[in-house]
């Protein structure tokens, strides 16, 4: 897997936060198979991400193996310049990966 | 309901709840807990009422069914929104996603799914006094699932 797993971008404009964000992850549904061995790829994809803002959680969502491969996710939130965002995944082997960035 | 799968739920259940007694888990690993039958029920689920309160915008013709870009706009939704889902109906499984949102979070999320075939995608948005949502038909030229 690639490192630096969650790419941020966070952006202050009256009042709210426009954050941006960008996992990388391979999002495998378990239905597909390889096309050299025939056998089915077992399934890896994010679970749970959860967004904070200055500590406190403000979102979590939980994805289903139907979002895209690397996902992208757009989210708003009521902040100021300066906060900062951390968005954490888990995904169903239980691996997680996280990102921080103050807002802009 | 099976047995087992009943046994253990219980199990775990009652493990939680033990732990939070405890005070050993921390909320968000609370929240954490993924909902596994809804998001392998192959059911469309409850969408509620349609309402142009919600929008939600998706290209009409997806050459690529493994990217499809989806956004849901509920900031003119009455009320507190508790949750916004992006349920792909064509789908063999249809719910994509669930943002539950919490103070301070504006109910607007974009994101990119994978389609199989042509369908109808929902924005449900769940407020404490109902559920309401918005479709939009896709039409995808190459299938996103399998390869």
């Amino acid at each position: 897997m690639a490192k630096s797993a969650v790419k941020l971008r966070a952006k202050a404009k009256k009042g709210m936060i426009d954050i941006k964000c960008l996992m990388s992850h391979p999002m495998e549904t378990g239905l597909r198979k390889d096309k050299k061995t025939g056998e089915k790829i077992p399934a890896h994809f994010i679970q749970t991400v959860v967004a904070e803002k200055n500590g406190t959680p403000f979102m979590n969502a939980d994805f289903n193996s139907t979002i895209s491969k690397n996902p992208y996710l757009r989210i708003q939130v009521a902040g100021e310049k300066g906060d900062e965002i951390k968005i954490t995944w888990t995904d169903n082997k239980g691996e997680s990966s996280s990102g921080t960035k103050a807002s802009k | 309901m099976k047995r087992r799968l009943f046994m253990k739920g219980t199990l775990a259940g009652s493990a939680i709840t033990a732990a939070l007694g405890a005070g050993l888990l921390a909320p968000r690993a609370v929240l954490a807990a993924w909902p596994e039958s809804a998001m392998t029920s192959k059911e469309i689920g409850d969408t509620g009422m349609a309402s142009a309160t919600v929008k939600i915008k998706a290209p009409e013709i997806a050459e690529n069914g493994a990217v499809v870009p989806v956004t849901v706009d509920a900031t003119g939704v009455d009320g507190i929104v508790e949750s916004i889902s992006i349920v792909a109906a064509a789908n063999g499984v249809p719910l994509a996603a669930t943002y539950n949102m919490k103070e301070g979070a504006i109910p607007f999320v974009s994101t990119r799914l994978k389609m199989g075939k042509t369908g109808d995608v929902y924005g449900v948005v769940k407020t404490a006094s109902g559920t309401v949502n918005a479709k939009t038909q896709v039409k995808v030229t190459i299938g996103g699932c399998g390869g």
